[in-house]
């Protein structure tokens, strides 16, 4: 099973990220499931979505304690709640900000193999694309991109499944350029 | 067809399947995306031939619901929380006037204090109303119950309430198989009332009655709940060969045969439990009650007869004497010499996770099981109010209190 924890604030698309992700695994014949952590979501407030992938049916109910990929939607998320919680140490972490992870003040919080923890200026691609800063379709391209867990065509089928016509199309643009920049594996056009 | 959707879609989905006539709606959280899908399948014209009426209460909703089934139609409705108790009375008339309305109830805990997140008090507090209360595992469940409740309710002519956890099911993306209208029309036939009311042939029902007939009349609601009881069987049986999924019927039982312990429950919670199961070696059974009115005392007793304990698992509690499953299970295992033990978690949302019912395998196989358990409780919390209680007259508000004391939030302050 692969578990996936999303945390951002509420308007940003957490939940429809972890519900875009799960219709792409469920595309490629996998079981899948989204929840989003339960709460009176609100503009602004901090909210966690939670989506699980796995070859056979999941039972698993709880909220997801021990993440294999982390999505960081807003970086000052970091002062206010304990986001890295129970991530493995193998896993994936992909971070909403043109800033540095020093910069962020988050260097000491991070213990992951060097390719596995990366930055992604979502809002400025989503930005670009989309005209309006929700960098969730672009974090779901990034994480096709760096876990190869999802394949990015499955991505962008889901999305347009959920979002037919001009905003998906633009989503999809999105979610494409940031796995395109991701998979260069390339650290230096990440602070574009 | 296999769909990855919402728990809610997939609900109304399988109502619109049963093709209601008159659906009478008030959101309330966790079962507002049910309604609201319905009202979109009924503007659209994709749920054609039903009126869809939005109401001004919960007590509105089933009331208008009772009027409408009484007139001979189809009738659904959902709520939850204080909605169900705020429509309270209406649920007694629906099953007190023999009325086969099917009611969703997005389970989720009661306040004071406000709580929106799931436990199964708002059911649980109706559960001797006279309706029958099917509890799902999953969602998958909770669209085939649906299709299988219209029928229940229509051959017995008592109303169907169909259970599903707020939240964990109803707001749960996952996959689902969405059964073909035809298969739906094979399986549910037309709505032909016991009783109508017809302005054509005016009758009037829901008259007094006395002392004469009162308890007659009950009786007779209580051997209906019997008759349920052979009777949801056989329609699992009938869905089964339609649909090609077994719903489980009144009880399911996993690994129980031989097995020195059984954890049993009821909702969505088992999903969770198995997982912890399957991690470790000790032989522990479980049972889901999906029925749970009518009650099958002589299902659960012959399930459960050869273990040494019984651990009932339960998102809901009577205060003042203890756990409300665990009461009607020790029923039925009355006169042996089983114990019962009772385990309380998921209140209000508390996340039911793994760890902790690892621990609490243990401590039961080992016997160190408490009668009743509060799962995860926060002790210190607790010790720290009754403390201040004890100190102190003007102590303060407990909710807030305890919300302090937690490290919550900085909440009101107390002397």
């Amino acid at each position: 099973m692969f578990q996936v924890r999303i945390h951002g604030r509420g308007g940003q698309g957490v939940v429809s990220a972890a519900e875009i992700l799960s219709v792409a695994a469920f595309i490629e014949g996998k079981h899948s499931q989204a929840v989003p952590s339960f709460g009176s979501e609100r503009m602004g407030a901090p909210v966690v979505a939670f989506c699980r992938i796995d070859d056979k049916p999941i039972k698993l109910r709880e909220p997801i304690l021990e993440p294999d990929a982390l999505i960081v939607q807003d970086p000052t998320l970091f002062g206010a709640i304990d986001v890295f919680a129970g991530l493995s140490k193998n896993g994936y972490l992909l971070i909403n900000s043109k800033r540095s992870v020093e910069e962020l003040g988050i260097a000491d919080a991070i213990h992951l193999p060097e390719d596995n923890a990366r930055l992604v200026p979502a809002t400025e691609i989503a930005l670009k694309y989309i005209k309006r800063p929700l960098p969730n379709a672009v974090l779901l391209g990034a994480l096709a991109a760096v876990t190869g867990v999802i394949k990015i065509d499955s991505v962008t089928e889901a999305i347009a499944s959920k979002f037919p016509g001009k905003i998906g199309d633009v989503n999809i643009q999105a979610a494409e350029s940031a796995y395109k920049l991701l998979s260069h594996n390339n650290q230096e056009e990440l602070t574009c | 067809m296999l769909k990855q959707i919402e728990g809610s879609h997939g609900v109304s989905e399988a109502v619109a399947l049963c093709r209601p006539e008159v659906i009478c709606a008030y959101p309330i959280t966790p079962q507002t995306h049910i309604v609201e899908d319905l009202g979109a399948l009924v503007k659209s014209g994709k749920l054609a031939n039903c009126e869809y009426i939005n109401v001004e209460s919960e007590f509105a909703a089933l009331s208008v619901g009772i009027g409408s089934s009484a007139a001979g139609a189809r009738t659904y409705t959902a709520t939850a929380s204080q909605g169900m108790l705020f429509m309270a009375e209406a649920v007694y008339n629906a099953s007190g006037l023999g009325l086969p309305i099917v009611m969703t109830v997005g389970n989720r805990s009661i306040g004071a204090p406000i709580n929106i997140w799931n436990d199964q008090t708002d059911s649980m507090s109706v559960r001797d109303a006279g309706w029958i209360q099917l509890f799902v595992e999953d969602n998958q469940q909770a669209v085939d119950i649906h299709i299988q409740a219209f029928k229940i309710a229509e051959t017995l002519s008592i109303p169907v309430m169909v259970c599903m956890d707020g939240f964990i099911l109803t707001h749960a993306i996952e996959g689902i198989d969405v059964p073909e209208q035809k298969q739906v029309d094979k399986f549910l036939p037309p709505f032909v009332p016991r009783q109508v009311l017809d302005p054509e042939d005016p009758i009037s029902i829901g008259a007094m009655v006395g002392p004469e007939a009162f308890t007659e009349v009950r009786y007779i609601a209580h051997q209906k709940q019997k008759e349920a009881l052979k009777l949801i069987p056989q329609i699992n049986e009938e869905f089964k060969k339609i649909f090609g999924r077994d719903s489980g019927g009144l009880i399911s039982t996993s690994n129980t045969e031989g097995a020195d312990t059984v954890i049993v429950t009821l909702g969505s919670v088992i999903g969770t439990i198995e997982e912890a199961l399957d991690e470790q070696d000790e032989k522990i059974g479980s049972l889901t009650i999906r029925s749970f009115r009518p009650f099958p005392l002589e299902e659960i007793r012959s399930a459960l007869q050869n273990a040494k304990r019984v651990v009932v698992f339960e998102k809901c509690f009577a205060v003042g004497i203890g756990g409300i499953v665990a009461n009607n299970v020790r029923m039925a295992m009355s006169g042996t010499n089983i114990p019962v033990y009772e385990v309380i978690g998921g209140l209000g949302g508390r996340p039911i996770i793994r760890k902790s019912l690892h621990k609490l395998f243990k401590d039961a196989v080992n016997d160190k099981l408490e009668v009743v358990t509060f799962l995860d409780l926060k002790k210190d919390v607790v010790d720290r109010e009754l403390e201040r209680e004890k100190q102190l007259i003007q102590s303060g508000s407990v909710a807030e209190n305890v919300l302090r004391d937690g490290g919550v939030v900085n909440a009101a302050k107390t002397t």
